[in-house]
């Protein structure tokens, strides 16, 4: 066995046209946060500290769903949400609604280390994050021009997206032109499993493109976007609402315990039961297993392994 | 075997010096809730309408706690949460810090019903219930004397806990229970109210639901989130079971308490009360819970490793429970 890592930077309907303006520099904030986490991994970090460490230089990537780089609410605002947990010990933290704080990540973390709690969230999770002197900034540094763009074109088409969603299909191609550009970005998480089989998960969003204000999606929800136990770890991306209603993170690790099959198999049959293009999800096993499979046309994803193998990817290979 | 079958919870972890009145007021509100959701059952109403229904009345009341008679938090005001899933298409909504919305459970089903998304919390939910014209109250309304009096003690028992660590029960000999009390949540139980209300519902077409309430944990910072308003945790329904819980939310939410009672009956072929012994036994490691759960078939089951759950259950043969043991 071996130390085995993958991360993702969403999942959705990417299209196989993706500009290479569009495509290389997530592909290279991909590859930088899988040697963040190699890096870690070969330094021995526990998993838990190395999944923060990697989701925390996601957050910070502009080009991903997450941290600076959120996609925005209904009214401009941004509402950030993350969440991370222990395969052994199964300790979690979350929070949701945070606004000012650089590294949502990095708060849950201490939601799980130093509260009785599990999930904070809005005002109660910003209070917490200036008691534990986190470092916070104006709300607007979380804003790129990208995501104001996104919004506009949510709005216009009067829908709530994840942000690679298509323009409405009925519409004509030239709509099609108009959103395609801007529309590639999704949450991010990151999985992964030590030589010992410690395993962690960390997920981060900043959720649907036009949601309402306060709307909670899949990510800080224990066993929907997040989800490790003693036999695998696993962090989700998609449509929030089938992901919660599919309770997809907990199901591939209850398939796996309850079937008897692999983790590769089991999350593939997970994966089918929810609607198509609406989720991807990464994980890992305690014995180095690696899956990442997606109903949708594309997931940013990276992973590797302790005997060399890695790969970054956004689409099937069988759809070159 | 078939038939409708219901069941109402008012909490996990009863204070085993609860004076005997309050044992028989929280009887009677159970059995009055029963009564409510038998009903609405007898007049076809769907499993979805019955749950909601019976969770208003116990959110009203302010005996539990949920909407009026929730917990306060560490401010000692009060933040509410519910959760309500519906089993044939595992439709849901949830709420979280709520502060004005009379009955969230309400608001729970508005979110499921209609938008586009399944959970919606603080600032953002109370917008959209003034939307929704759903009736509004003052925070004030919701806060009991009752409970002015537990968030003080609450904060001694912390207070105490933190500098002279009163023993659990498991270190100590078992005799004196007064001196070294039951302990939920970190409160001693004579302090820890009962986290929450729920209601699982299977109706003649053999559909489950299930919706909790709550006021949350005593004492708690402002902005945390229980296990009620998550699903999977606190609440779940599908096409074979729904699932209530209660107890220690942490715990809850660890275990995926309410997903692990389907998840063993869909994938280990257990039925619905091998599945609910199996999930408090094997799923809780030391945490304290209770649930209720339905079952397609018309079953109805209840599980908690803890001293007592208020409890009640009802099916179409008859058969009629209400309990605190």
């Amino acid at each position: 066995m071996g130390w085995a890592i993958a991360i993702h930077g969403g999942a959705g309907d990417i299209p196989l046209s993706l500009p290479p303006e569009k495509r290389l520099p997530r592909e290279a904030g991909l590859r930088r946060c899988l040697e963040v986490g190699i890096a870690a991994l070969k330094a021995r970090n526990h998993p838990l500290d190395v999944v923060e460490l990697v989701v925390r230089e996601l957050e910070n990537h502009p080009n991903f769903n997450a941290g600076k780089g959120s996609v925005l609410t209904t009214t401009g605002t941004v509402e950030m949400e993350a969440c991370i947990m222990d395969g052994k010990t199964m300790k979690c933290g979350a929070v949701s609604g945070v606004s000012t704080v650089v590294n949502a990540i990095s708060l849950a973390r201490l939601v799980m280390e130093k509260t009785s709690h599990i999930y904070l969230a809005f005002d109660g999770a910003e209070a917490f994050a200036r008691d534990q002197g986190l470092e916070t900034v104006e709300m607007s540094h979380f804003i790129t021009p990208e995501n104001i763009e996104r919004l506009k074109q949510a709005q216009e088409a009067d829908r709530v997206q994840i942000d690679y969603t298509q323009p409405i299909q009925k519409e004509t191609p030239k709509d099609a032109a108009v959103a395609d550009g801007d529309s590639q970005i999704g949450t991010v998480g990151c999985v992964a499993v030590d030589n010992e089989g410690n395993l962690a998960t960390a997920t981060s969003t900043g959720g649907l493109v036009n949601k309402m204000v306060g709307r909670i999606g899949d990510t800080p929800v224990i066993g929907a976007g997040t989800y490790a136990n003693h036999l695998c770890a696993v962090s989700a991306t998609g449509r929030g609402e089938a992901i919660i209603r599919g309770t997809v993170a907990r199901d591939v690790a209850a398939v796996m315990e309850f079937k008897g099959i692999s983790l590769k198999e089991a999350a593939a049959y997970v994966i089918d039961r929810v609607p198509p293009g609406t989720a991807g999800l990464i994980a890992v096993s305690s014995t180095g297993e690696i899956a990442m499979p997606f109903n949708t046309t594309g997931m940013f994803r990276a992973c590797a392994t302790e005997d060399g193998y890695s790969e970054i990817a956004i689409w099937d290979s069988t759809s070159k | 075997m078939g038939g409708w079958a219901i069941a109402v919870h008012g909490g996990a972890g009863v204070d085993p010096n609860l004076p005997k009145e309050r044992q028989e007021e929280a009887k009677r509100l159970l059995t009055r809730c029963l009564d409510i959701g038998i009903s609405a059952l007898r007049s076809n109403l769907p499993a979805i309408d019955v749950v909601e229904l019976v969770v208003r009345e116990l959110e009203t009341d302010p005996l539990f706690n949920s909407g009026r008679g929730s917990a306060l938090t560490e401010k000692g005001t009060v933040e509410m949460e519910a959760s309500i899933m519906d089993g044939p298409k595992r439709r849901c909504g949830a709420v979280s810090g709520l502060t004005t919305v009379k009955n969230p459970v309400s608001l729970a089903r508005l979110v499921m019903d209609k938008t586009p998304h399944s959970y919606l919390a603080f600032a953002g939910a109370e917008e959209f219930a003034r939307k929704q014209g759903v009736e509004l109250v003052d925070n004030q309304y919701f806060i009991t004397e009752d409970n002015v009096g537990m968030l003080k003690l609450a904060k001694e028992a912390n207070s105490i806990l933190f500098d002279y660590r009163i023993p659990t029960l498991s270190t100590c000999g078992g005799g004196a229970a007064l001196e070294s009390p039951i302990q939920m949540n970190g409160l001693p139980i004579s302090v820890y109210a009962p986290e929450t209300v729920g209601c699982v519902v299977v109706d003649k077409e053999g559909r489950c639901a299930a919706a909790t309430s709550t006021g949350g944990l005593m004492n708690k910072m402002t902005g945390r989130i229980g296990d009620s308003p998550l699903i999977g945790s606190g609440t779940y329904a599908c096409e074979l079971v729904g699932v209530s819980c209660t107890g220690e939310g942490e715990a809850i939410i660890r275990s995926t308490l309410a997903r692990e009672v389907a998840a063993v009956m869909e994938y280990k072929g257990l039925n619905l009360h091998e599945a609910v012994d199996y999930v408090i036994k094997y799923r809780l490691d030391e945490g304290k819970a209770g649930l209720i759960a339905v079952s397609k078939n018309g079953e109805v089951a209840c599980g908690f490793n803890t001293t007592g759950m208020f409890r009640g259950c009802a099916t179409e043969d008859g058969f009629m429970e209400v309990g605190v043991w």
